[in-house]
């Protein structure tokens, strides 16, 4: 048995490892030592709970641990990249679930404890968090309460809302936002009723008004994600990410640990940031994007001129095999067809003659923060030819050739020029700068926002269209 | 169906309406191609290269006719031609139908489809069908070499041992797609080029192929060019006295003139006048490619090259394309191309007329036994986008100012964060207990290391960094592990599942990470 100072003491250690494993992820390199500071602080943490003062149980611990440590070992090794971001979401209701269980366990326990205190029964048969809780006075319950029931609350609708973001990552939900009639006003009357829930539960009404609000709040979940669409989903999974944080940290208010709320504090601030950038990254603030839907535009907008001229796989090889510098640019797109191991061979060849090939990666393409990034590192493409929006933007101008590939809004030319389109002043990737645009594109429509991209009918652009994987493969062969 | 090229029969034409590349492209379409013996000879396209492209080869041009559904030319048909045809077939060719009225009839009465290739509308979308622009192109090169030919000079100015050559200086009037062709040529081969043109916005143009526009001493509002299909209005006689009176200003200095100004419908208007060719050095050369409509020059001859009193050499051929007839081909029987494959919506070999189509509409000057000429003005509007406001340049004062508010911007901001923050703070501790602050403030200050630390999180990481706080969020099993040893059965299977599903969380987690992470590799 380890003493509490000693328990401690691991918990300090275990919260400095978690958050040099968040910072070294400022690069390449040392973010594959910081993984490992993650996993050691992890393993000190649980070592230190579980021969901590106050656990018993061990087998069940023991047997519990194995089969949950089995499924992760599982998941991670079966997991495709492009599979992600239905990896993370998945994930992020197991903290929601589990934050609302241990939410609940709270209030059991309290009652628990009450009933022990008023029939003056032996404190002993406690065991450490009961013990905690014998000690609380009024306030401090009433303050613990509260606690219990926003842990409860946030895990509710991170669960909820998790498993729908999964279910739209994973095809298995159709991606077009849903509301039900009433639409937010029907939430706010959801989030006013778990508010008068939470002064009822604190004034001592029961465990049944914790079972409501999670019925409630998982609604609230359901229905917020299920009104938001495709594109807009990197938000909403960091949102989500925020949220599990959160819902730790509530979890570590109730239990008084310490650990837990760094833990909750570190990842919740990560979340929100992550969703700040990306909603920079399309100009939008964060509430419209939650609330769901393109704010309205405010004129007509400009009519598109020209013509989408379509090209085949011999041009494109001619113009490439001309080319001294190229760009590519992929999008969501290029995950759907797995055109990423097609991209790199393409990458690989025209390396080989010499031209200089990079990537330029919009902060939202994808459908999960950095979301390219991984699918290019699995099909090996260095990292240090994959750039940043600012990064690459300027070079455009000095660019033979730009390739879409798969992405539609973050190249739409509209934002910069039509002050009447839905993402104007979204910050785009530049690419109509370049010499030659080719756009490799499924068929004529228009991408998720239904905005019409002038970038299709300029001069300096050709359509190659087709399924990525299978039009890189026809232009592999001609490439010399 | 079957398309067959016809060989002209207009002497002295070499251009052919179909080569052995643009019939590859049309058999892609599901068409058959065929062509006339020798069709392509004086183009440089031997039978042999047809037959090896897969086109039929018709020995005259009356088999020719009766086999193919699609007739493709390139001069307009000539009456026997035309008589040819029946109500079956369509002719594709340039047929100039205001000129051609009665050929036109004919091919009415015969109750054959009609599409020449002049009346493509011009807008963007036609773009590559329009074979004058095609045609034009060639024409404005191909006069400034011709020029070349009879001057006798450098164009390029050179110091060479021998002595110093100096560059000559070259004249484009009319800034279309000849004028800016002539510019390009021009100035690739080294010569001093001005150019002039009566609409004022193709100065930008003009100046980006590196030639000097010739700006007039002149105020007053112009056309917009657009609004006439991209061809330049009339202008107004004080317009053209200032442009004349610029021009004989510097008449004698220019070494080689070459004009394009064409107006639709019209006499070409008279520009360089025989005053101004007096003015010229001996040996200055005039390309007019208004020729055939009577010449920019009244001095011109058409289709003849002279040499007037004072030595000035003055061309008027109007059959530069097909004096370059292997490039005006090709370009031309890609035009061809284009064309039927609008003709050709499903790429499945069948011919569909839409005559709601624009462009389809706009060529078709006769169908189904009526003269469909001249079209009704298409939908789109030609061109002519809005000129853009330039943005103003700050000066480095206003910069500095902008900075300076910016950044008393942000520090009220912050001020009034923190203000507002420690407000509540103060609430807060005025009621709850010391337990609860306590854990607070570990909770503020972890918050605050997050947002610095996550700042500085590469971009290209963030996935990895949400599969990390994942895992290390699966740190909630704590929370499960002090509860599990609990007596209450309900509160034992409730934690025994947490703790299930946040290990697979850890585990889960920092695998896939560690999977990500090792992916990312340098060059």
């Amino acid at each position: 048995m380890l003493s509490t100072g000693i328990t401690s003491a691991a918990y300090i250690t275990a919260a400095v490892l978690f958050i040099l494993s968040l910072g070294g992820l400022s690069n390449q390199e040392s973010a594959k030592r910081a993984v490992w500071y993650g996993i050691v602080g992890m393993g000190l943490a649980m070592f230190a709970t579980v021969f901590g003062p106050g656990v018993g149980n061990y087998i069940l611990i023991a047997l519990m641990v194995c089969i949950g440590a089995y499924l992760g070992v599982v998941v991670a090794r079966r997991v495709e990249m492009t599979e992600m971001p239905q990896l993370v979401a998945a994930l992020h209701s197991f903290v929601g679930l589990a934050a609302v269980f241990i939410g609940l366990n709270a209030e059991f326990e309290l009652a628990n404890v009450r009933q022990l205190l008023a029939s003056g029964g032996d404190m002993d048969t406690l065991t450490g968090f009961g013990k905690k809780l014998a000690g609380k006075d009024a306030v401090e319950i009433a303050i613990l309460k509260v606690e219990v029931f926003l842990g409860v609350f946030i895990g509710a609708v991170t669960f909820t809302g998790s498993v729908v973001a999964f279910g739209k990552l994973a095809g298995k939900l159709s991606g077009t936002p849903f509301k039900l009639p009433g639409g937010h006003a029907l939430n706010a009357v959801a989030l006013l009723a778990s508010i008068a829930l939470m002064v009822l539960y604190a004034g001592g009404a029961g465990v049944w008004t914790m079972v409501a609000v999670m019925v409630i709040a998982g609604f609230i979940g359901w229905h917020l994600i299920m009104g938001i669409g495709g594109a807009d989903m990197p938000v909403v999974v960091s949102m989500l990410n925020s949220y599990s944080g959160w819902a730790a940290a509530a979890i570590g208010f109730t239990l008084g640990n310490d650990l837990l709320i760094v833990v909750g504090a570190l990842v919740g601030s990560s979340g929100a940031i992550l969703s700040y950038i990306m909603c920079k990254a399309m100009n939008r603030n964060f509430i419209s994007v939650i609330l769901g839907g393109f704010g309205g535009a405010k004129g007509p907008q400009m009519a598109v001129e020209g013509e989408q001229i379509a090209i085949e796989a011999d041009g494109v090889a001619a113009v490439l095999n001309e080319a001294d510098s190229v760009v590519i640019i992929p999008g969501y797109g290029m995950a759907v067809a797995q055109a990423q191991q097609s991209v790199s061979e393409l990458v690989r060849k025209l390396r080989a003659q010499g031209k200089q090939v990079r990537f330029a990666i919009h902060p939202v393409a994808g459908r999960l923060p950095g979301h390219m990034n991984v699918l290019l590192a699995e099909a090996r493409v260095p990292y240090d030819i994959v750039m940043e929006m600012d990064e690459i933007n300027e070079d455009f101008p000095k660019t033979d050739v730009a390739i879409v590939i798969g992405s539609n809004d973050i190249v739409n030319p509209a934002a910069q020029e039509d002050p009447n389109s839905p993402i104007a002043g979204m910050p785009v990737l530049e690419c109509w700068k370049a010499k030659h645009v080719f756009v490799s594109k499924r068929g004529q429509g228009t991408g998720y926002s239904g905005i019409e991209n002038p970038l299709f009918f300029k001069e300096n652009t050709r359509m190659f269209y087709g399924d990525a994987k299978a039009s890189l493969d026809k232009l592999l062969p001609m490439i010399d | 169906m079957k398309i067959g090229a016809l060989k002209e029969i207009f002497i002295g034409e070499q251009r052919v309406a179909l080569t052995p590349e643009s019939a590859a492209q049309l058999q892609k379409l599901g068409h058959e191609c065929m062509i006339e013996k020798g069709a392509g000879k004086a183009a440089g396209f031997s039978d042999a290269q047809y037959k090896a492209a897969g086109v039929v080869v018709a020995a005259t041009a009356a088999a020719l006719t009766k086999a193919s559904d699609l007739i493709v030319k390139v001069r307009p048909p000539s009456e026997a031609e035309v008589k040819r045809l029946s109500d079956t077939k369509t002719l594709i060719s340039l047929f100039y139908p205001s000129e051609n009225t009665t050929l036109m009839e004919l091919a009415q009465s015969k109750g054959a489809s009609i599409i020449a290739m002049d009346m493509v509308p011009r807008i963007s979308r036609a773009q590559k069908m329009d074979a004058l622009s095609s045609m034009a192109n060639i024409s404005g090169y191909r006069a400034v070499i011709e020029a070349g030919n009879n001057f006798g000079r450098f164009f390029t100015g050179q110091v060479t041992a021998a002595g110093k050559v100096p560059p000559a200086k070259v004249l484009i009037v009319g800034a279309g797609v000849a004028g800016l062709a002539a510019i390009g040529t021009s100035t690739a081969l080294g010569a001093i080029t001005y150019a002039f043109d009566v609409r004022p916005e193709v100065a930008e143009q003009v100046e980006s192929m590196g030639a000097e526009f010739v700006f007039l001493d002149f105020e007053a509002e112009q056309a917009d060019g657009a609004a006439t299909g991209g061809y330049a209005p009339v202008s107004s006689p004080e317009f053209a006295a200032a442009q004349l009176a610029k021009f004989r200003e510097i008449a004698s200095d220019i070494d080689i003139v070459v004009t394009t100004a064409l107006i639709p419908n019209r006499e070409a208007p008279e520009l360089w006048t025989a005053e101004m060719v007096a003015s010229m050095k001996p040996g200055s050369v005039i390309i007019d490619l208004a020729a055939e409509k009577g010449g920019n020059c009244k001095l011109t001859v058409m289709d003849e090259r002279i040499v007037t009193g004072n030595g000035v050499i003055i061309i008027g051929y109007t059959d530069f394309p097909s004096r370059m007839a292997a490039q005006a081909s090709t370009l031309y029987s890609n035009n061809i191309r284009h064309m039927i494959a609008d003709l050709t919506p499903g790429k499945d070999g069948l011919i569909v007329h839409d005559m709601e189509d624009d462009v389809i509409r706009g060529a078709t000057i006769a169908h189904a036994g009526e003269i469909t000429f001249p079209p009704p003005p298409p939908k789109i509007p030609a061109i002519a986008a809005k000129p853009k406001e330039a943005a103003v340049a700050l000066t480095p004062e206003e910069v500095k100012v902008n900075e300076a508010v910016a950044y008393r911007k942000t520090t009220r901001q912050q001020y009034a964060l923190l203000a507002v923050g420690g407000m509540l703070m103060l609430l807060l501790g005025a009621y709850a207990p010391a337990s609860f602050m306590q854990h607070f403030i570990v909770f503020a200050l972890a918050c605050f290391i997050g947002f610095q630390v996550i700042w500085g999180v590469a971009h290209a990481l963030h996935t990895p960094l949400m599969a990390i706080t994942n895992a290390i969020s699966g740190i909630v099993v704590v929370g499960a592990l002090l509860q599990i040893g609990s007596g209450n059965i309900l509160v034992w299977v409730l934690a025994g599942l947490s703790v299930l599903i946040a290990t697979i969380n850890i585990v889960g987690g920092f695998m896939v990470t560690r999977r990500m992470l090792a992916m990312f590799q340098k060059s």
